[in-house]
């Protein structure tokens, strides 16, 4: 792309504006914090926001709308990584105000953490934007080692530190495996891009032995990182060690991230190889729905039990993506907004209830709850109904999209089979609402949250009720983000 | 004609059980604020009725908008012949049931009300929808408010009972939204009624019968997925139980009208022996169970699970009828009597509910065999229980003679032996019925307890009575009933016996 010999032209930046302001903001923040007192930490938090909202800005206003590539196209900005991100802005800012006082409480409020997040924040950005291996891999380090030095915040728990011991590890092998069919991939294509990538397999044999090796391989990286069967071992652990507020963040900015990761490789760059891959998604779909939902029942801790229901809706995602339609891709689509929203709602419920020295993360600690707070309760009924995929809420509609998507391409037995595991997960989600609703609390201790925990807590709620009964926005949004 | 008074039958209890959770603790204004807010929608649905046209079997008082482009799903109601009057049904039971709450829920009775007013919305929902996604959201919704009724209110097995209803129910209903997405990628659209003439081949038709059959047969009950219902009747609290059996169980019957029959008739035709024979075990065997049970609101239950298989018996005799070559009068009759056994089900289960829900009150015991002679302390009380017990044994001059009789004739015509053991019913009715009624309201004074009690208060008479006028009135004078019917029934017929292959 270096017409002229020797000159340097610059690329051209703005398509990567957001991303740069935030770099910016990060190392400004981690200089700055260095000279705030405990008391004064609340600046970092609110820059944080601002950051936020700085990247918020530049992207909607002044990145170019369109399909744009740049830095030697490695760095893609289109209506996907535009909504994405300014999807995954909001998410974290909700993260950052769900946790403050539970940071505060647990003397966990510090600069470091504001800073890891805003990394982990960078690199999911990096990921959804990423139009090569190598950027997508960039990424996908920066948010990893972010997240693992975040889930080992709690520097004297052990449990907190077993869970990071083992997301790294395991991660590491995970990354490994990605980075191996990268460079099968990479010999066998002779490239790194996404889009030539794409142009080679589509005139390559797709038997070829080679090609299917690094499918596997980068497979095998992708589930991980989204926790699909049988590579989720990990996630019960970290969800239940890590402090509510970094599980809070995986469980829901996180997957973002992975969910662009699987859309930039998989359904798009590897397309033509749906053949291949698509059974092997046919497989971890299954048994995503059928580990995820019943282990889930054996669960008696909330943020355990929630991990596992992350599986399945994990294997829900894959459904949509397995299709290899872009009406699939846009239900998956659909369907990870939809859940990271509910995701983000039902560990801010956990929050809410935790006080200092105290983690409400037992679903027994969700006892009576109606009669401590019967707005609150009304809450975490909604995000457990919509979580099962109970009409008139949010998550129903998701799993309709994909549904729909799968019954549309042939899938029905597939489809079949998803709805009957939903009534085996139906099982545990209706048990913490047993537990709220219909058992006695053990103490009237009164909910006494801060008022912006409330607020915003209140308002995901509400939206998982609007967005149940007024989905077309959600949707028609998705739709204009695949279709263009 | 432009109207929405479909959306008011649904909305305004909706909105009207939010208002009732906000006022919160205060259980007076509560009380009142649902009263009046289900006896408007009460008011609100009776020009249904008045201003229904007997004439067509067109859908009437028809609203629609767009609701999600995307799924081509609209927001599309409207009533005929057959939807109509369980609309009626829904609004009338539900003044009864808060009335009927009025002072025996005393732990947070707002949320007990604002449940019922928001259920009643969502059942209305259910008979007005004419898109199937639409129907199929307000199917599941009402899920949510009875499970928090039987598991808040409900009695010491709640639990259990809640949980078994609500898993029972969701695994038959996710089966029909399968079905219904494939008739979708079919049709191109959600609206049922281009459900209703969209050709289907033969094993798609049987599938998706089937995945109908087993929404519908767990809400209907019929035997052998009957068994949540026993649980959720004895564990609900009375309103939840009336509730149950006038309504919800409708939905079933009602579902196999609307979708299963019009929607599969060639698979309805090929399978209808299977459907009939459920409904003659439901009538026959589950009418011995009901004879053993020692329990009321159990033996109400089984009582009503019976009843309910002369509602499917009456749907499913059509094409033996048509087999026969008779001719369809019939078949129609076959038609009509299930949904009169519908409607004076609802009314006659409702009332017998309320009547133990009276004893229940007073003595904390539904067990049989602690009460008898409560005639002598409860005069008025045993004069209506008597009345409802012989309607639900099908005496003539009441409600429950009109569908039984529609049903057993149009069964003679099918097949005199479906006669000889649907008309058993008679039998066994009479017998689980009268004999409870016998132990528990005649003979002496059983114990102190009985002696103690006293007769109904006005509010109490109040539900009664109205039940009873109407149980009477439906027996004596079912003619309007049958009027509204007609031509839908007639429409109806005409499109489950025309082959879609």
């Amino acid at each position: 792309m270096n017409p002229t010999g020797n000159v340097f032209i610059p690329p051209e930046f703005l398509p990567a504006a957001a991303e740069i302001a935030v770099l910016g903001m990060v190392c400004v923040i981690l200089i700055l914090d260095l000279f705030l007192s405990d008391r004064s930490r609340w600046i970092t938090y609110a820059l944080c926001l601002g950051t936020l909202a700085l990247a918020a800005v530049l992207t909607a206003v002044v990145v170019p709308e369109g399909r744009v590539l740049t830095f030697g196209d490695t760095f893609i900005s289109d209506p996907l990584a535009r909504t994405l991100k300014l999807f995954t802005y909001m998410v974290v800012a909700t993260v950052f105000l769900y946790s403050k006082d539970y940071l505060r409480e647990r003397n966990l409020f510090r600069g470091e953490y504001y800073v890891l997040a805003l990394f982990a924040t960078l690199g999911i950005m990096v990921m959804i934007s990423a139009h090569s291996m190598l950027t997508l891999y960039l990424g996908l380090e920066l948010l990893s080692l972010s997240l693992y030095a975040m889930v080992a915040f709690s520097r004297d728990d052990p449990i907190a530190a077993e869970a990071a011991m083992k997301y790294f590890v395991l991660g590491a092998i995970a990354s490994g495996c990605f980075l191996f069919g990268t460079s099968i991939l990479y010999g066998v294509t002779g490239s790194l891009d996404l889009a030539e990538i794409q142009r080679a397999t589509q005139t390559l044999d797709a038997l070829n032995i080679h090609l299917m090796f690094a499918v596997s391989f980068i497979l095998v990286g992708v589930a991980f990182k989204f926790g699909a069967v049988p590579f989720h071992m990990w996630m019960p652990d970290v969800y239940q060690g890590a402090p509510t507020s970094v599980t809070l963040f995986i469980g829901s900015a996180a997957k973002v991230a992975s969910f662009a990761m699987l859309i930039r490789i998989v359904a798009d760059s590897l397309g033509a190889l749906h053949d291949s891959w698509g059974g092997m998604l046919v497989v971890m779909c299954l048994l995503s729905m059928a580990i995820g939902n019943v282990v889930a029942i054996a669960q008696t801790n909330l943020k355990r039990m929630l991990a596992y229901s992350t599986i399945s809706h994990v294997g829900f995602i894959l459904l949509g993506v397995l299709t290899g339609t872009s009406a699939g891709v846009e239900a998956a689509l659909y369907y990870t907004l939809a859940y990271v929203i509910m995701a983000a709602a039902g560990f801010g419920m956990i929050l809410l209830l935790s006080r200092k020295g105290f983690e409400a993360d037992e679903i027994e600690d969700f006892r009576g709850l109606n009669a401590r707070s019967p707005w609150f309760a009304g809450i975490m009924l909604v995000v457990m109904f919509s979580m099962a995929g109970v009409p008139p809420f949010l998550g129903f509609w998701a799993k309709l999209a994909v549904l729909g998507a799968a019954v549309d391409v042939g899938l029905t037995w597939l489809a079949v089979s998803a709805v009957l595991f939903s009534v085996v997960g139906a099982f545990y989600y209706l048990r913490v609402v047993w537990r709220m609703y219909f058992d006695e609390p053990d103490a009237l201790v009164t909910l006494n949250p801060a008022f912006d925990l409330r607020l915003v807590l209140s308002l995901n709620g509400l939206l998982i009720v609007l967005l149940g009964i007024f989905p077309q926005g959600l949707i028609s949004l998705c739709n204009q983000v695949i279709t263009g | 004609m432009e109207t929405n008074i479909l959306s008011i039958v649904i909305w305004l209890p909706v909105i009207g059980g939010f208002l009732v959770l906000a006022l919160g603790q205060r259980a007076n204004a509560g009380r009142w604020l649902s009263l009046g807010v289900s006896l408007l929608t009460l008011v609100a649905s009776i020009p249904l009725f008045t201003q229904f046209d007997r004439t067509t079997a067109a859908m009437q008082f028809v609203e629609r908008a767009p609701w999600i482009e995307r799924f081509r799903v609209d927001y599309y109601l409207g009533v005929d012949g057959v939807s109509m009057p369980l609309i009626l049904l829904t609004t009338f039971m539900t003044v009864l049931v808060v009335i009927a709450g009025w002072e025996v829920i005393k732990n947070r009775s707002n949320q007990y009300f604002a449940s019922f007013l928001i259920m009643e919305g969502v059942m209305n929902g259910v008979f007005a929808s004419l898109d199937a996604m639409l129907f199929y959201v307000f199917w599941e919704a009402m899920l949510i408010p009875m499970f928090i009724i039987i598991g808040v209110w409900g009695g010491p097995r709640r639990i259990y009972a809640t949980l078994k209803f609500f898993l029972y129910t969701f695994l038959g209903s996710v089966l029909m939204l399968v079905a219904l997405i494939y008739l979708y990628m079919e049709s191109g659209s959600y609206e049922i009624a281009d459900f209703q003439v969209l050709g289907i081949g033969m094993r798609e038709q049987v599938l998706i019968f089937l995945a109908f059959l087993i929404a519908f047969a767990v809400k209907v009950p019929m035997w052998p997925v009957h068994t949540w219902l026993p649980d959720a009747h004895v564990e609900a609290p009375t309103g939840g139980s009336v509730i149950l059996a006038a309504i919800m169980l409708k939905m079933g019957g009602y579902g196999f009208l609307r979708f299963s029959l019009p929607i599969t008739p060639d698979a309805s035709m090929t399978l209808d022996w299977l459907i009939i024979t459920l409904s003659l075990i439901a009538v026959v065997y589950i009418g011995f169970v009901a004879l053993v049970q020692t329990d009321m609101k159990k033996l109400i239950a089984y009582s009503s699970i019976a009843h309910m298989g002369f509602v499917t018996l009456g749907f499913f005799l059509v094409y033996t009828i048509n087999r026969n070559g008779d001719g369809l009068a019939g078949a129609a009759m076959g038609l009509e009597g299930g949904m009169v056994q519908m409607v004076s089900h609802g009314l006659i289960s409702g009332a017998m509910f309320l009547c133990v829900g009276v004893l229940y009150d007073r003595m904390h015991s539904r067990e049989i065999m602690d009460y008898g002679g409560v005639v002598n302390t409860m005069p008025k009380f045993a004069a209506l229980m008597v009345l409802f017990a012989m309607a639900n044994a099908g005496l003539p001059g009441t409600s429950g003679f009109v569908g039984e009789f529609l049903v057993i004739l149009a069964s003679f015509r099918a097949n005199p032996w479906f006669a000889f053991l649907a008309a058993t019913t008679l039998v066994l009715g009479a017998a689980y019925t009268l004999w409870m009624v016998k132990r528990v309201v005649f003979g002496a004074v059983a114990n102190d307890g009985v002696a103690a009690l006293e007769d109904i208060g006005t509010r109490e008479m109040l539900v009664l009575g109205v039940l009873a006028v109407a149980v009477l009135l439906l027996g004596v004078w079912p003619a309007p009933l049958l009027e509204v019917m007609g031509p839908t029934i007639d429409h109806l017929l005409d499109q489950i016996v025309r082959s879609k292959l």
